[in-house]
């Protein structure tokens, strides 16, 4: 237990710094889609909440469902609404094309 | 399950590759020309996670998984497909779900693991549920005032850090106990309550200006909730996607504070729109000269260089397309035109170039503050639609200004400032804007789409 905990502090650095080193490159344009893109991602937390919901609980069953089954319809619309938007919003990004006379 | 022994490892193998998926979706995000390709991997890592948790043999019932996953979609897409003006409600809308999911699993860890919650594990449950509360209700606020179902003005009163900090400060010391006595349940509903509380007394005194600090921190708020998540489900990829979220969070966060000159634990602690009532009041009558969309034309079609700066007035005013037609008339005249984007312009970071993206204007022709500012003392026409107080000189040269220090685009260095505006009313903060009041300043009365609308017709552009 202690030695997980570790381990899970060490990730949690690594990726703190890794998330400021590559973030930091991102550049202000696309800075309205890095937000919707790392809500999106952020939405794992989905895989909590399956688990949850469709884990055998001894006790605390009806509860675990429901609350469950709300938290995976949360993540999900912003998994699907944030990859959605994003690439929405990607696909309008272009360059000047060639200049036409 | 014991006679399959590896299908704990594979899905701890779907983990890893959905986490490295993940960062390669951010790093190539980082480019207009791979950031499509971002997104890919970002789906194919979530696909991978999602498909791999289903394995999972301890799920012994799918009913109400796939009925929440078909429901969640249901909601979702509607959610992706909002206009791009509705981009910053709808992104505080997603804070908020995100929160709710994070806050409803801690919820439920909590009374199925009691009594006995492992000190560090109820530490970090309580900080998940904290934040994910605060950042729940927050964030339907912020959306609620985006969406302008909410007033937007603050609302200040006397006390109110002291009444916002005093009720952060019972949740913590109520985590406090629980952390040292897990076993008295009864304390739990206080730290999922008392923060729901917090997270609508912190918006209440936000203005429309403040959003896009307020939405980046949220944003913060919202990742290390789900990576406190992770510590409590010991899931090492929850834990990388919070501080992913996290980091980028902050980074947005620090970037706005800096572009409106307000210290980092200023923004932290949710002090934000206080200096606002400020000034006001001391308001002449200066003479200020305006002119007609024939005059702005003709200044606009001599010139070489023309710098537009855009403001949430643009938005507001639903310009963008007609700033697109002005741009191609300008072009096809052989003008130089290009776009200085204040990093605090609009309602949430990054928020012009999405929408003068979506109107077709290509991402090139986009700068930075710090990009553009060089440009102005060159440039012949800085067109200001729909912008204030990022324009405003008293921040460079003003000590008494509210917003002295501010990082402001230079347009008063241009030869020729046009200002599009409604009135002679000040700007949000309520502060005097002296550009206004410069020989070479001339102001364009009139609503943003259809001055420029006028001034394009004249340039003989136009699609009607």
């Amino acid at each position: 237990m202690k030695l997980d905990l570790l381990t899970s502090l060490y990730v949690f650095m690594l990726a703190a710094f890794i998330g400021f080193e590559v973030i930091r490159r991102v550049s202000p344009l696309l800075h309205t889609p890095l937000m919707s893109l790392t809500n999106a991602l952020d939405a794992i937390a989905v895989v909590g909440a399956i688990i949850l919901a469709g884990e055998y609980h001894a006790h605390g069953a009806m509860l675990a469902k429901i609350l469950g089954t709300i938290a995976i319809v949360a993540a999900t619309s912003n998994i699907v609404g944030g990859f959605l938007i994003t690439d929405r919003m990607l696909k309008m990004f272009k360059a000047s094309g060639p200049k036409k006379p | 399950m014991t006679n399959m022994p590896g299908l704990e490892t594979i899905i701890e193998i779907t983990y890893l590759i959905a986490t490295a998926l993940f960062i390669l979706a951010l790093k190539w995000l980082s480019s207009p020309t791979t950031a499509r390709r971002g997104v890919f991997a970002g789906e194919l890592g979530m696909l991978l996670a999602i498909a791999g948790t289903l394995l999972h043999h301890g799920i012994v019932e799918y009913k109400w998984i796939v009925i929440a996953l078909v429901l969640g979609t249901i909601i979702g897409v509607p959610l992706g497909e909002v206009a791009m003006t509705a981009v910053p409600q709808r992104t505080a809308l997603s804070h908020a779900f995100g929160a709710l999911c994070v806050t409803l699993v801690g919820t439920a860890e909590f009374y199925l693991r009691t009594p006995d919650v492992p000190r560090f594990m109820m530490g970090v449950l309580s900080l998940e549920v904290i934040l994910g509360s605060l950042t729940f209700t927050g964030s339907l606020m912020a959306a609620g005032k985006l969406q302008e179902v909410l007033p937007q003005r603050p609302i200040t009163y006397k006390g109110q850090n002291i009444v916002n900090l005093g009720l952060l400060g019972v949740a913590v010391v109520v985590a406090g106990i629980l952390v040292a006595h897990p076993e008295k349940t009864q304390l739990f509903p206080l730290i999922v309550g008392i923060p729901l509380l917090f997270g609508v007394m912190m918006i209440i005194p936000i203005g429309g200006a403040d959003m896009p600090t307020v939405i980046s921190l949220l944003n913060s708020y919202a990742g290390l909730s789900a990576a406190a998540m992770g510590f409590v489900l010991d899931s090492k990829l929850l834990i990388i996607a919070g501080a992913l979220d996290g980091a980028s969070g902050l980074i947005l966060s620090i970037n706005m504070s800096k572009a409106m000159n307000r210290s980092f634990t200023n923004v932290l602690f949710g002090a934000f729109g206080q200096e606002q009532a400020a000034v006001a009041g001391k308001q002449e009558a200066r003479p200020v000269r305006s002119a007609t969309p024939e005059e702005a034309a003709a200044i606009l079609a001599a010139a070489n260089k023309v710098v537009i700066v855009p403001g949430y007035g643009m938005a507001v005013a639903q310009a963008q397309h007609k700033v697109r037609e002005l741009y191609d008339a300008l072009t096809k005249r052989g003008v130089d035109v290009k776009f200085g984007i204040h990093p605090v312009a609009g309602r949430m970071p990054g928020h012009m170039n999405v929408l003068l993206a979506e109107a077709d204007i290509p991402y090139d022709k986009l700068l930075d503050m710090e990009d553009v500012n060089g440009d102005f003392p060159q440039t012949d026409v800085a067109l200001v639609i729909g912008a204030n107080d990022v324009t405003n000189p008293a921040a460079r040269t003003d000590a008494a200004s509210p917003i002295f220090g501010m990082p402001v685009l230079d347009v008063d260095k241009a030869r020729t400032v046009m200002v599009i505006k409604r009135s002679m009313g000040a700007g949000f903060a309520g502060i005097e804007n002296p550009l206004y009041y410069l020989d070479k300043t001339l102001m364009l009365f009139g609503d943003a789409k259809s001055f420029v609308g006028s001034i394009v017709r004249e340039l003989g552009g136009g699609h009607e």
